[in-house]
Parts: C-alpha cells; structure tokens; sequence
C-alpha cells in the first residue's frame, strides 16, 4: 500500500472515531455509559447470526440503489428520485406475487424483471421531466417519490387489501413460490446477494471499460463540452437515470419478496436516502459502496437493539450516521488533499 | 510606486511557471511582460496581484515587504489587476459593479458612487453610464470600469493582462491614451501582459521577456521588434505564403438566414463557401458573427431562411447529426466548452473517435493517443488531465481531436491568446483540411490574422453583414471601416 493511500485510510479511521467520539459524548450526557452503548450497537449487529443475517438482508436493497447512484451521479445527475423507484420496485413485483400464478422459477423473474422495469421507467418519468420539460431531476424527483408513496398508499387500502378488510399497513401475505428463496428463517436470499454483487461489478465495470460510462463522466464533469464532443446529452441522461431506477426497483423487489412478505405502508423507509448518502461518502466509487453500506446497515440495525438494552431511542444510530456523514463531507477527501497535497506524476 | 520581484519561484506540481524571476519596476513608466504561451506571465502576475502565493521569494513595495493573502490585500496595497475576462458580475448596474468590495457601509452611497464613477470616467475620457447593466457592456467598457474601480480603491500598481484581446480599435486608443496619462501624470506603475508586440510598441516603456519561467532579456522601448521575437523564440517565426486552393462548388451555403436572440436580431445574411475556402468573419463582440456561426453549427435556432450543406437543407437538423455528417465547431473558450476538465488525452480521443466500440480497447486508444500527441505535438501525456495543459496545449488539443476528413470547420477565434509559433502551427494544420478539400468558416477579433489567413471576409456590425471582401486586397483600414458599420 503506497503511503498516500495509508495516510488517507488513517485519516479516514480518524474521523470514524471523531464521530464515535462525539455520539460517545452524547451518550454519556443521557447517562448510558459509551461503552454500554456501543457494546449494545456491536452486539445488536452482529451478536449471533439471525442478526449478522439482518443486517445482510438489509444490505442488500441498500447497496442495489447505492450502485445505481454512482452511475447517476457519474452522468452528475441528483436522482434523488431513487427512493420512489424503489417503491415503484416493490410495487410492480408485489403486483405479480398477489395475481399471476406460476412456479417459483418463473414467477420469481418475472418479478425481478418486472421491478426492473417499473424502477427504471419512474426514472425515466424524472428524465422526462427534466429533458423535455426543464423540471430539475431533485424536484422531479421529490414529487415522484411522494406519488409513489400515495399509489402504494392507495393500493394497500383499496384494490390490494387483504380479504378480511383493509389495514392501511399491507397487503396479504405472498404466496410462498412468489418468494425469493430465503437462507433458513433468516430475510437474506442468496439469489439477491448474487444478484447485488453482479451489480456491483457490472457498475465498476461500465465505468471504467465502457464508452457508455465514459461519455457519462464527460456528461458529469462538463454537459457542455460533452455535447460539443458528440455526446447526446439527453439520451445518456435518460439512460442513467433508468439504469439506477432499474437497480433501485430490483432493491424494492427485494424488500417485499425477502425482507417483508407483503407491500406495505412504507416499504422502502428511506433506504433511497440513505443510499444517496452512501454514495456521497463513497466519492462516487462503487467498489467503497458495498463497504460503506455496509456499516450504515450495521450500525442501523444494531442501534434496534440499543433501545431494548438501554431505553435510549433506537434513532441514537441514525444520529451517529449523521455525525458521520456531516464530518465526512465536512473533512473528507477534499480537505485532505490540502493537508497532504497529491503529488503530480512526473 | 517602485515594485521588486525578488527571486520570485512558484511551481504547479511538476511545471515551474516561475522559476526564479527578479525585477524592479518604477513608478511612472509602462512596462511590458512578453512570452509565448506558458512563459510564465500570468502567473508571475497572479503571484503580484495576490492571487497565487509564491512558493519563495519575495515582493517589495516601495522598499517595504508585502505578503498577500488574497487580492483583496494586494488591492489594500495599491496592487489591482484587470483579468483578460474582467471579474464582473453580468446581472447588476454598472454603479453596483463599482460600489462592491468599495462600500462598507450598510446603506450604499449610490449618488456618491455615481458621482465618483462621472468624475474618474471623465479624466480617463471614458463614456460610462451608471445604470448601464453590464451584461450589456462590451468587454472593452468593461475594461473602462475595472479600471475605474481599481483607481477607486487606490491602486498605484496596475496590471493589464491581454487588454486588447477582443476590443475594438477605439476603445484600444482610449484605454491607451488614459494609462498613458495615468502613469505620467500619476505615477502609476503600469504592467502590460501582451503577446501582440505591436501594443507593447505602442505603450510600453520597457519591456521584459519571460521564456519558460525565467527573465530572459529586457530591452528599452522602442526596440527592433525582429530583437523582441527574437528573445521569446530564439527564431522569428515565418509568415505563411500560399496559393488559394479554393476550388468550384458549395460546401455551405445560407439563404436569407435571419436570427434572433435575446440581444440581437441578425439581418438576413447569404453566404456560399467553396470547397478550399477559408472565410473569416469580423466584427467587434457582439455583433452578430458569433450567432451566425453558432446557427450553422445549428446549436442556436434561425427564424428564417434556409441552411444548406453541400445541396442537402440542413436548417432543422440537429448539432449532433451535422456532427455526424462531417461538420466540426470548435469553441473559443477551450476548457468551459471545448474540453471536458478532469478527462484525460486518451478518453477524450475514445469519446470523439468514430471507431470506439462499445467495450473500450485501452490500450489500442493509449497508443491512437500518442500518434496524435506526436502528430499535434501536444506537451503531455496519453493519460494526462486535460486541465493540466496549458492553453496552446489545450487548443492543439482541440483541433487532436477533430475528425478527419472534414466538410466544414466552423471556429471561434482560432489562435486567441496563443503565442505566434502555436497560432501558425494551427493555420497550417487548418490549411491541410482546406487542402483536401473542406472549408473553413470562422470568426476572429485579429485583423492581421482575418486578412493573413482567409480567402474571403465579411464583417459584422450590430447584426448586420457587409459586403464580402477578398482578403489579399483588403487592408486592415477597409476592414475596420466595415466593422464600425461602414459601406
């Protein structure tokens, strides 16, 4: 390891343990010991393997949407959208597991695909909007996200609800062979974990050895140029908000065939969110991705446990992500090339 | 006031832009800083007027060491620098542009300013209008008023770089006439950033040579210009002597073309270029000849008439399809248009070359890459960021990149801010696509080089064409007669 890059792990590790540091803090002012705190995070994440598992099976969606932002990113594209994608994801796929019966081979991609498409065409609804129509992908996007909500909303209470009345909180459960097939009792498929990390792969390799991947760093760094150049831009606009919406639907998909077993009310709960603030931290590398939402996935799932042990809200890991991301931003990558200039390439 | 340059380093990673520059400047006289391109004059300026800090070395004002943080410190010193793009803000009043980082005051003094802003425009001899927008302004009244301010603020040392880069003849005299003025009657110290030895023959005093981030000669003015070449080339750069080769057909050919814009309304215009010509396009900023080459590269929309490339109407096609058949545009501002800053050399030449497959192959673009760093003799390297080169690296680029052969090159200001070897370098590579055929429509704010390089001219005034003129009898008098609207 060359030592640019040990220094900036080190300082990367540094400003972990600021953000430790200061949640610690906080901690104690509530009067829980930081240690007890942390301790119940750790043990909550991965303090046998049901939860190891939890935290597996929440990854995954989590990094599906994540892998798709860095290709919009790239294409310098805010998809904040990716939240309604997933659900638009979850919705399609949920549509096939309650009315079309097939065998489980056939069933199950047919919902994949099906959530594919529904993500990838609601991102396309904001690439629309924003080529056609001059509406900002961030505005385009936050309206298509609540219209997502809505329709789910109004799916679970009217034509989906459960034969014995409706609850406003989900459909009927699925059918077994609408599921993914599930690890043991656990909410992880290995089917999606495959899946994600082909993604992840396929994201890496798009941009680096691709000339669709190319023309979308140029889109991303100068739309200008870029269509100067030759590059369409609003034709490759289009494409990379789809294929993020596509990988964001397969992460709905996800939700209610493994980690839920119905739609319901909030079946994405923010995970579009969270992803763009895994990307953000990633700098925009995909190979960090998987990694850094990881730890997102950790630390959420495990604060779940913090409010059974300490009776601190469970949202205590929720504010040490922040702190995170705050600092991160604030001193990631940028202010340590000042501290410790690049050296240029003779 | 009297300036010293100690010894004066500062490098960007491995280039050294200064590399040791010491010299002394009294106050009173008009100094010129001549160099080719990436001599290292902007920089030594910047380093002067606070906006780079020096690696080493020192600056002395009147005897006293300074040390800037930021130009706002070297204006509170009495250094200001006019930007070859002036730091305006387009959307305000010419008063608001003037009363910014003047006025600390909560209310602003707008009858003061305005005042203030008549009585200095009046000694310098410059018509301002204070609830002018400066959007509106041509960049030479935008000049007028940097230099208003940076008097306004007290600045005794006065920087210039490129000022006569797209300004017009009368506004050159004027803005003359008034540092003249300024430095004999006031003492200013006046530092002139030029390539165009004429104007530093005109103005300067003295002139001082970079070459390669060093002092390598300085002479009193007047001096034999042949000398001054001689000192940033070591050669003097041959003129270019050669037959028309423009031959019978249309590559381009307007009909009636009218356009309207948000500033400017275009009269309809009819235009045939030949295969082989090279047709140059005149006019101050502004007038219209930059919307007439943006509508046939059809990135701005015509209201009228008709656009015809070879026999086919092109007047609804898109940017990308004229791309497509053969059509270049090359813009005049390299790195905001031209280029895509953070790239390197080979993926630019995988983006813009027509035989790149889906899946990229590398290492074949990698060499493609280094053929045309030869081929275009590029200072740099396959895998180097394009904002890392400088300007006449960025502009061979530029043209590295064109495809080949080519119907139509449609450029702006092809050779701005280049030094005179790069600028020729660019015509006769321009002059090997017109050989094979291709034709060359483009629009320039130099006369010497319009009436050097093209077959044809026609200029443009307040959106109105001229008659067309053949450029090996037109003198730079006909021509600036038709610029300022003449028949």
């Amino acid at each position: 390891m060359s030592k640019a890059r040990l220094l900036r792990l080190l300082w990367l590790t540094g400003l972990v343990g600021v953000a430790l540091a200061v949640t610690g803090g906080l901690l104690a002012i509530f009067g829980v010991s930081p240690a007890q705190g942390f301790g119940a995070i750790l043990r909550g994440a991965f303090g046998d393997a049901p939860r190891i598992l939890s935290v597996t099976a929440f990854w995954v969606p989590l990094t599906l949407a994540a892998a798709g932002l860095v290709i919009s990113f790239t294409a310098g594209l805010w998809n904040i959208g990716v939240e309604g994608q997933i659900v638009m994801g979850a919705v399609a796929a949920s549509w096939l597991a309650l009315k079309l019966d097939a065998p489980q081979g056939i069933l199950v991609p047919l919902e994949i695909l099906a959530a594919m498409a529904a993500g990838g065409l609601w991102a396309a609804l904001t690439g629309v909007l924003k080529t056609r129509g001059k509406v900002h992908e961030i505005f385009g996007g936050l309206a298509l996200n609540n219209l997502a909500v809505i329709l789910t909303n109004y799916l679970i209470s009217g034509p989906w609800q459960p034969p014995e009345g409706g609850t406003f909180r989900g459909t009927q459960p699925f059918p077994d062979k609408a599921m993914l097939p599930l690890l043991g009792e656990s909410r992880v498929s290995p089917i999606s974990l495959l899946i994600t990390g082909l993604a992840i792969l396929a994201v890496f390799y798009l941009l680096r050895g691709t000339i669709w991947g190319l023309r979308l760093k140029a889109l991303g760094k100068s739309p200008r140029a870029a269509f100067l150049l030759g590059v369409s831009s609003e034709r490759q606009a289009l494409l990379a908000l789809m294929f993020c919406g596509a990988l964001a639907g397969l992460g709905g998909a996800v939700r209610v065939l493994s980690w839920f077993d119905s739609l319901r009310q909030s079946i994405s709960g923010g995970i579009g969110y969270l992803a763009l603030l895994v990307v953000m931290l990633s700098g925009f590398r995909v190979l960090l991705v998987p990694f850094i939402s990881f730890f997102f996935s950790a630390v959420l799932n495990g604060s779940i446990s913090l409010q059974l042990r300490t009776q601190l809200h469970s949202s205590l890991g929720g504010i040490l992500a922040g702190i995170l991301v705050l600092l991160v931003l604030l001193f990631g990558e940028v202010r340590l090339r000042r501290i410790f200039p690049r050296r240029r390439r003779e | 006031m009297r300036v010293e340059l100690r010894d004066i380093r500062k490098h960007f990673g491995a280039v050294k832009a200064n590399d040791g520059i010491s010299i002394e400047l009294e106050a009173g006289r008009v100094y010129g800083l001549l160099g080719e391109n990436g001599a290292g004059k902007t920089t030594l300026m910047k380093v002067l007027s606070g906006f780079h800090k020096p690696d080493s070395g020192e600056i002395i004002l009147d005897g006293e060491p300074a040390h800037f943080g930021s130009p706002a410190q070297a204006q509170g010193s009495g250094v200001g620098m006019i930007y070859q793009d002036p730091l305006d803000i387009p959307a305000v009043r010419v008063v608001e542009n003037y009363l910014l980082g003047h006025d600390s005051q909560v209310t602003l003094r707008f009858a003061a300013a305005v005042r203030e802003l008549k009585e200095y425009a009046g000694q310098l001899g410059f018509a301002v209008n204070p609830q002018e927008y400066i959007e509106n302004l041509s960049l030479g009244e935008r000049q007028q008023l940097e230099l208003i301010r940076l008097l306004a603020l007290g600045a005794q040392v006065l920087v210039l770089d490129e000022p006569t880069t797209g300004i017009s003849a009368e506004q050159k005299e004027l803005l003359f006439s008034s540092i003249r003025k300024l430095a004999k009657d006031e003492g200013k110290t006046v530092i002139l950033v030029s390539h165009k030895l004429a104007d530093v023959q005109d103005l300067c005093q003295h002139v001082i040579v970079l070459r390669r981030g060093k002092v390598v000669g300085q002479a009193d003015v007047p001096c034999p210009t042949d000398e001054l070449v001689r000192m940033m080339f070591e050669e003097i750069p041959p003129r270019s002597q050669r037959p028309s080769q423009v031959q019978e057909g249309v590559v381009l050919e307007l009909h009636e073309v009218s356009i309207t814009t948000e500033h400017l309304s275009l009269e309809p215009v009819d235009l045939v270029v030949r295969p082989g010509e090279v047709f140059g396009l005149a006019g101050l900023e502004g007038s219209g000849q930059r919307q007439l080459l943006q509508a046939c590269a059809r990135l701005i929309p015509v209201r009228g008439g008709q656009i015809l490339l070879g026999s086919q109407n092109v007047t609804r096609w898109s940017y990308q399809r004229l791309r497509e058949s053969g059509v270049a545009y090359v813009p005049a501002a390299r790195l905001e248009e031209g280029l895509v800053p953070g790239l390197s050399l080979t993926e630019h030449v995988a983006l813009t070359s027509e035989e790149t497959s889906f899946v990229i192959d590398w290492p074949a673009l990698h060499q493609e890459t280094r053929r045309r760093i030869d081929r275009y003799q590029i200072v740099g390297r396959p895998e180097t960021r394009v904002d890392a080169l400088s300007g006449g690296n960025q502009q061979r680029t530029l043209y590295a990149l064109l495809r080949s052969p080519l119907r139509l090159i449609l450029l702006e200001h092809p050779t701005r801010g280049l030094d005179v070897r790069s600028a020729e370098w660019i015509w006769q590579l321009l002059f090997e696509h017109v050989g094979s055929g291709g034709a060359i429509l483009y629009l320039s704010a130099d006369l010497d080089e319009l009436v050097e390089r093209s077959d044809r001219i026609a200029a443009f005034s307040g959106g109105v064409m001229s008659r067309v003129v053949r450029a090996d009898q037109a003198t730079a008098e006909e021509l600036g007669h038709l610029i300022g609207g003449g028949r």
